[in-house]
């Protein structure tokens, strides 16, 4: 028995590429717009969802990623958008992610043909959702002012991918001792492109602005008068 | 564990059948992958398939920067996408992003030389 060396060079997550590629065709051939929403568990995704849809003239469904549990999808349906649940414990290892597989599954409980974008809510989590495309078409995060200014230099993956950074809970600036300027300054040092909206979902602060960032970003849709 | 199982079948997709002994990734460092972490979790997953018992080995690629305004290139100690030269934020990364199967060594029972 010899042993010889086998030349690869072949990236690991071709073969996810591949099925990003797959989605990417379908989102394209329905005209629908896909945004892979991310961010750390509890930085406000989902209530940001909620009022950022709320009156969007655009026709928007949303795809739920979480380990377990239909609990953000719960909250989407009132708002009466179409929704779809991917939970990574049921047949995808409980995994901390979606990858671009688990993304192609669910999209098949969405009426892709009825809407113009969709919003996919990444698993919460700084460090893997960042290494797995999806087949969208713009990355996004938020992050919450509770989380520390120092998150952009940690996680640059994470904050280097997004194309708009969603600064969330501003409201609670009065109670924290987080200093906005030095996270905006580790922000512009890991991604000076990045667009910054400052937000609450909780007050309505930003809220205008981040409705105005999804209009503008959706194939085809109309702008806000 | 994601990470490590998309090694494994790239492993073995490419061992046609043989056994895998070893194999090589590259990881560069601006992925957020844990060299050990990963070794873990490609004994698991190896478990049962052709490199049930292979090694995992590692070589990091540094992180290198290159200013799109003056051309300069560095290896940064933190994550400042800021030309130190020239201070412009227009940088592209020349290395660091790589997470690649670069070889794997199989047993095979017929001589061969290294394969393409």
């Amino acid at each position: 028995m010899h042993r010889i060396k086998v030349k690869v060079v072949e990236d690991a997550l071709d073969a996810n590429a591949t099925i990003a590629g797959a989605n990417r065709h379908d989102f394209d051939h329905a005209g629908v717009t896909v945004v892979n929403f991310m961010s750390s568990p509890g930085a406000g995704k989902t209530t940001l969802l909620e009022a950022g849809l709320r009156d969007l003239p655009v026709r928007a469904g949303v795809l739920e990623g979480d380990v377990q549990g239909s609990y953000d999808a719960d909250r989407i349906a009132h708002l009466h958008v179409p929704v779809a649940q991917i939970q990574t414990q049921d047949g995808f290892g409980g995994e901390c992610h979606l990858d671009a597989n688990m993304v192609r599954s669910g999209i098949q409980a969405l009426p892709l043909d009825d809407i113009d974008l969709l919003i996919v809510e990444n698993v919460g989590n700084l460090v893997c959702p960042a290494e797995f495309r999806i087949g969208e078409d713009h990355r996004i995060m938020a992050t919450s002012i509770t989380e520390g200014e120092d998150k952009p230099l940690k996680y640059p993956l994470m904050f280097r991918a997004a194309e708009l950074v969603l600064i969330n809970k501003i409201d609670l600036l009065p109670h924290l001792d987080f200093d906005l300027e030095k996270f905006m300054h580790h922000l512009d040092a890991v991604n000076p492109n990045a667009t910054k909206l400052v937000v609450s979902a909780k007050t309505g602060e930003g809220i205008d602005a981040w409705r105005e960032w999804l209009v503008s970003v959706t194939k085809g849709a109309k702008t806000p008068a | 564990m994601a990470l490590a199982t998309s090694v494994v079948d790239v492993a073995v997709r490419h061992a046609s059948g043989r056994r895998v002994k070893s194999v090589a990734v590259r990881i560069g460092g601006m992925r957020q992958v844990v060299p050990r972490s990963l070794e873990f979790y490609f004994e698991i997953c190896g478990r049962d398939t052709l490199c049930d018992g292979a090694t995992l080995e590692h070589e990091i690629v540094a992180t290198r920067l290159r200013c799109a305004a003056c051309e300069h290139e560095w290896e940064p100690d933190l994550p400042f996408f800021f030309c130190p030269d020239c201070a412009s934020p227009d940088c592209d990364i020349v290395a660091g992003e790589e997470f690649e199967i670069e070889s794997i060594v199989v047993e095979d029972e017929k001589e061969s030389a290294c394969t393409a």
